[in-house]
């Protein structure tokens, strides 16, 4: 079968002082090849565990994984990650990072250049190759990202929360760039974030996740990847769907959020 | 009192030049960074005045000038120099059941190593007769005054007054050209009046310092040209900071990458690390004698670990999220040390090796002032053996061109070959 399964992963951290975490727990996710998944939730929800554990940085403590049929141990060139920020090598120039993950293949000079100049079209730096990336801005820095990323070709690519740190102008401009990739590549995305709107018109589903234990609280299929594929995605927030979408979600995290501020209390 | 000038006519230069520059001719200069006067840590809003260093830098060749009377100013510049010429004292000496009996003393004042022929003088009326003396300057001698007289101490003649003025043995009086002070044993001893410059034994006046440069640099100092003197110590420092280079950097990735490296170095360096290293120099000539080897080893040592912690440092610093990345890229574990690790840690490694430079050239000048048969610090210390003290200041001058001059020199190879340092 193709596309990536999850199943009933669990991730138990041990602390220093002889306590433990559970940052998750029995956490299943059945992904096809090509779909497009947002995860969202409360701080400490164990997203970023999950996003880590797929790419391989993190061994859970139960649960397999499989990508298209095999199981995953370990960090892979098939299973792409773009980080929030500062993952770029500001020792070499846009070319050289895009062309990272070619280069440590041993890809022929020509292929590898094709591949870096077709990325930068995409993205839109072709201008700025021979630039250090550090002259870029932030906006500009995660179009690297993302072009470096898709220089390996991955079967998968991983999103921790690649928008954070820009501005919301630049922000927007992006997620449009993401769903295009998305759409022009035909790649498997999840994609971590914090902001319930991003998650709505990026995800094609979307799953909410609730903390202590980190697990899956509520699932979605939404329309409106799809829709911002081809339309402005301002015109896409003025869907009738999307307004009480957001309520709905935004509350059921503001409930979880007070949830934990309770414990809290109760615990102290 | 000398200082006291010297500090008003410092703080007159500095408050004036900073009038005349930042109020007279930055004439309308107000616009938004003149607001910024209060700059707690925050470094970008005050930048150096380049009319303020420069003066600064000028000033103290004026004030060297001024307090050392050099040639290359104007005589009225000069502060009041030590007295020079011949002066005059009366003295009253005083022998029980006889008048007092006034004489003169002249003393002639002239230049540290000058030789003096002593005029003869009219030895005058009464018991107590005339004397005359040489002084160098800066310097006060005792006169013998009772020497010549017909009635001498051991007859019980004292010295009552100088100048008319009573005098006790341990008192002071001044004269028109100087101090007399009555010593314990009843005997005057005169002292020119010195002035507000330095003694050229302590401070020579830059010109001096210019011509002895040029002088050791053609004849060259105990058997070595000063190049060879300078370049014996550069030597040292390179070849100690090289050995220390080629040692600390692997020992510091070893200590950043393994966890077994890292827990048996660590006692090891952290001791070390705090040592400083001058106060190996005993144990390393006891090792290793005073020659090229001891130089060497203790450089050897002052760099090694200043280069492993930076190296150490450099390699732990790197962010885990460049790792996963390149790991995810699919990169092998070799090429994230060559492609990743090692560069990330490449300004680390370059900020260590400008502080050991810097340890070097300190350590080396130190271990020469110690022991060595050429250097720097060997040349000045053995100057100042022999109260040369214009090589001594010729050499401190040297010792800081160069030491600044690699300094520079650092930085300039650091924004050449690491232009990312700081922008990660």
């Amino acid at each position: 079968m193709t596309g990536l399964s999850i199943d009933k992963l669990s991730m138990r951290f041990d602390l220093p002082d002889g306590g433990h975490v559970q940052a998750l727990q029995d956490v299943s996710i059945d992904l096809k090849a090509g779909e497009l998944l947002s995860v969202l939730g409360p701080s400490g929800c164990g997203k970023t565990t999950l996003l880590n554990i797929v790419a391989g940085f993190l061994a859970p403590t139960s649960g397999v994984m499989t990508l298209n049929g095999h199981t995953i141990n370990g960090p892979d060139a098939e299973r792409g990650m773009v980080f929030q920020q500062g993952a770029l090598f500001e020792w070499m120039s846009v070319r050289e990072n895009v062309g990272f993950g070619p280069s440590m293949k041993g890809m022929p000079k020509n292929n590898k250049k094709e591949i870096v100049d077709h990325l930068l079209d995409v993205v839109g730096l072709q201008d700025f190759k021979e630039k250090a990336v550090y002259e870029l801005s932030g906006g500009m820095q995660q179009r690297v990202a993302l072009a470096r990323c898709l220089a390996n070709d991955p079967d998968v690519i991983l999103m921790d929360e690649p928008l954070g740190a820009l501005d919301a102008l630049t922000r927007e401009k992006m997620q449009s760039l993401v769903l295009k990739l998305w759409k022009e590549t035909g790649k498997t995305i999840i994609l971590i974030t914090h902001s319930v709107e991003e998650a709505l018109l990026l995800g094609e589903r979307l799953i909410v996740m609730a903390p202590r234990p980190g697990r899956i609280h509520k699932e979605y299929r939404l329309p409106f990847a799809e829709l911002g594929v081809n339309a402005d995605l301002r015109e896409v927030k003025k869907h009738a769907e999307f307004g009480p979408r957001r309520e709905e979600i935004l509350n059921m995290i503001w409930d979880m959020e007070e949830e934990i501020m309770g414990t809290k209390e109760d615990a102290a | 009192m000398t200082g006291i000038f010297f500090v008003i006519i410092y703080v007159g230069i500095f408050v004036g030049s900073a009038f005349l520059f930042t109020k007279v001719l930055a004439k309308g200069m107000s616009d938004y960074t003149s607001l910024k006067t209060v700059t707690f840590g925050d470094e970008s809003a005050v930048r150096p005045n380049r009319a303020a260093g420069i003066i600064s830098i000028f000033t103290i060749f004026l004030m060297w000038g001024i307090f050392t009377g050099s040639s290359l100013l104007p005589g009225f510049l000069h502060a009041p120099g030590p007295f020079m010429g011949d002066t005059t004292f009366t003295y009253t000496a005083q022998v029980e059941g006889q008048a007092p009996d006034d004489a003169t003393v002249t003393v002639l004042v002239r230049p540290r190593g000058e030789t003096v022929d002593l005029p003869e003088v009219d030895p005058g009326e009464g018991f107590a007769k005339n004397d005359v003396v040489s002084i160098a300057q800066w310097r006060s001698g005792l006169v013998n005054v009772d020497r010549n007289d017909d009635l001498n101490k051991s007859d019980g003649a004292k010295v009552i007054a100088i100048n008319g003025q009573k005098i006790a043995p341990g008192e002071t009086v001044k004269t028109a050209d100087g101090t007399v002070t009555l010593s314990d044993k009843g005997t005057p001893n005169f002292a020119p009046a010195k002035g507000w410059q330095m003694e050229p034994l302590y401070l020579p006046a830059p010109e001096e310092v210019w011509t002895r440069t040029l002088q050791i640099a053609s004849e060259g100092f105990r058997n070595f040209t000063l190049l060879e003197h300078l370049g014996f110590s550069l030597f040292r420092v390179v070849v100690g900071f090289l050995l220390g280079a080629i040692v600390g950097i692997p020992l510091g990735y070893a200590m950043g990458l393994s966890n077994w490296f890292r827990g048996w170095f660590d006692p090891i360096v952290e001791f070390m690390r705090p040592v400083p290293p001058l106060a190996l120099i005993p144990l390393v000539i006891i090792w290793a004698g005073i020659g090229e080897t001891g130089k060497i080893i203790l450089l050897f040592l002052a760099a090694l670990w200043i280069m492993a912690i930076a190296a150490r440092s450099g390699v732990s610093g790197v962010k885990i999220s460049k790792v996963h990345a390149a790991y995810s890229l699919g990169a092998s574990k070799a090429q994230i040390m060559r492609y990743v690790i090692i560069p990330n840690s490449l300004p680390e490694i370059f900020t260590g090796a400008r502080v050991a430079m810097g340890v070097c050239w300190g350590t080396v000048v130190a271990a020469e002032l110690v022991a060595a048969e050429q250097g720097a610090g060997m040349m000045i210390m053995t100057a100042s053996k022999f109260q040369n003290t214009d090589i001594v200041i010729m050499g401190i001058i040297l010792i800081g061109v160069i030491g600044f001059g690699i300094d520079m020199l650092m930085r300039a190879a650091e924004k050449f070959l690491v232009p990312w340092k700081g922008k990660g």
